[in-house]
């Protein structure tokens, strides 16, 4: 990507009005999403599944956790570029991350790493976010109901 | 770039800069100064005028040039309304009218006005029967616009023009998206006040003009000098008005020829996008429609998504109306038709214009076969 957007961080416009003022690093990823797909049952360790009622979009997230660590992650989204984009950016940033540090991660992480994005899209952001927390939590569950039924 | 997107905007048609041009570079007399240089530029509105008027049916002093068609709506409703307060305070209109409409009546209920928005069929037709139940003593306006924007799908205006008449209402009509497409003159709709803009024809933004039927009681929204017969104060923007006729003349001459060549391509490519597609579906096919408009709605994708999608093929289409973009809500023209939300948000306009052929449409239907194919394989949906 070789346009000034995808370097300087700061090249958004201040503006809230009509979309597509994507920068290239949003492009990208609305282009080529990473971790787009589904684990399957026997893979998957944690799954998580979000709507955001305000705009309709949704998001579906699996993970496969191997010591402590999101050893395998894949998200499904619908919904406008910024969901698709900012999903996308969550699944690279949380791949490979201990289950302590992917709980840490924030919707402003999310859309730092992609260089900014429209205002009026940042709640989107927060989508990833919450799909991924609530796989770990649903990971987290089925361990401590693992751990119970051990003797 | 491929442009599908003229119900937004068209292109300047080149004859009618050449027509402006020498309003910008010599002829920029104040057409209300008492020189004869100046004069020049008053008598090329009247010309400008007159030019409107042979093309729409109708005489010269019932055309009023304005800046926008927001604001030709904007006289007719709160014009008709503030002129006609004593009368009464009940205006009806439609749920799918433009926001120029839509947000000007909605600002009169705030004055005392009462408004009635008339639903429309999930065709998008609004039910002639319906609105005389709701005419009212009190009623003063009845403001229905004549092809919707978002789909195309057109009013039974002339009806309602019977109707208004022998009722002795008032009765406007945004003709913005027909107006320069229709093959026949703009007055025969048979409204009172007829909306209609420029750069919608070819001709230049900030253009456009208001039909008023010489016994139409209307009061200036904006007040200042006498200028457009007092009802419209602020210096003429000759080279716009010079312009926007030139356009609005050239637009009938062909309108007629470019009817049947844009519904011919429109209809193939609609046959062809189902076909295609699956899980396709075209709003407002029910309804006589305006023949270079098609709205669909595709599942499990949403709107915005294709309209990046397709811009990153170099093709220019749109979800809803360019104003509503940047609205999280889903188009009130759609819901009103009676979809879900969710499937108002899986939709996109493409309006063809003079500049469609047939390639243009076919490299539009493989890019949005392949759009819709990829987020589909992306959707949780």
């Amino acid at each position: 990507m070789g346009s000034p957007s995808s370097k300087e961080k700061t090249d958004q416009p201040e503006y809230s009005g009509p979309i597509l003022y994507y920068n290239d690093t949003v492009l990208d990823h609305f282009t080529n999403p990473r971790n787009v797909g589904e684990l399957a049952e026997n893979e998957t360790d944690g799954y998580g599944l979000v709507g955001d009622p305000m705009c309709g979009d949704q998001m579906k997230l699996w993970i496969s956790i191997r010591s402590e660590r999101i050893d395998r992650i894949a998200f499904k989204s619908y919904g406008c570029p910024g969901a698709i984009a900012t999903s996308s950016m969550l699944t690279d940033l949380a791949k490979g991350r201990t289950v302590e540090e992917a709980k840490r991660i924030t919707d402003d992480d999310v859309v730092e790493a992609l260089g900014g994005i429209p205002e009026r899209k940042k709640h989107c952001s927060l989508l990833g976010v919450l799909a991924l927390q609530a796989a770990i939590k649903d990971w987290e569950t089925k361990c401590s109901l693992k751990k119970e039924s051990e003797p | 770039m491929i442009y599908l997107d003229h119900n937004a905007t068209t292109p300047l048609d080149r004859r009618v800069l050449e027509t402006m041009l020498p309003y910008l570079e010599n002829e920029w007399g104040n057409p209300s100064s008492p020189y004869r240089f100046a004069s020049r530029a008053k008598i090329a509105i009247e010309k400008a005028r007159n030019q409107i008027a042979e093309c729409a049916g109708c005489g010269p002093g019932e055309i009023i040039f304005t800046s926008s068609g927001t604001e030709s709506d904007n006289l007719a409703v709160r014009g008709t309304a503030h002129a006609l307060r004593s009368r009464g305070n009940h205006i009806v209109t439609t749920a799918i009218e433009h926001h120029a409409v839509l947000n000007t009546c909605k600002a009169l209920e705030t004055e005392g006005f009462r408004v009635t928005y008339l639903p429309v069929n999930s065709s998008g037709v609004v039910s002639i029967k319906e609105l005389e139940n709701r005419l009212a003593p009190e009623t003063i306006l009845v403001t229905v616009m004549h092809a919707n924007n978002e789909t195309g799908v057109l009013q039974p205006v002339k009806e309602i023009a019977d109707l208004t008449k022998k009722r002795g209402i008032p009765f406007h009509t945004d003709a913005v998206q027909t107006a320069g497409k229709i093959p026949y003159p703009l007055c025969e709709l048979g409204a009172d006040l007829i909306s209609f803009s420029g750069h919608k024809l070819y001709g230049p933004k900030g253009t456009a003009a208001l039909y008023i039927h010489e016994k139409t009681p209307l009061s200036p929204i904006l007040t200042g000098g006498l200028q457009e017969n007092g009802l419209r104060a602020g210096t003429e923007n000759v080279a716009g008005i010079m312009g926007l006729a030139h356009a609005f003349s050239l637009s009938a001459e062909s309108a007629e020829r470019e009817y049947k060549r844009l519904e011919e391509l429109r209809d193939r490519f609609e046959e062809r996008i189902c076909t295609l597609i699956p899980g396709t579906k075209i709003n407002g096919t029910g309804a006589p429609r305006i023949p270079n408009t098609t709205n669909i709605s595709f599942d499990s994708v949403d709107g915005e998504s294709i309209v990046l999608g397709l811009d990153l093929h170099g093709i220019c289409v749109s979800t809803g109306s360019a104003c509503s973009t940047g609205e999280p809500e889903p188009s009130h023209v759609l819901v009103a038709m009676g979809l879900s939300p969710k499937e108002a948000q899986g939709s996109i306009r493409i309006s063809l214009g003079r500049d469609t052929g047939e390639a243009e449409m076919d490299t539009a239907l493989e890019a949005l076969s392949d759009t819709i194919k990829r987020l589909r394989s992306i959707s949780s949906v």
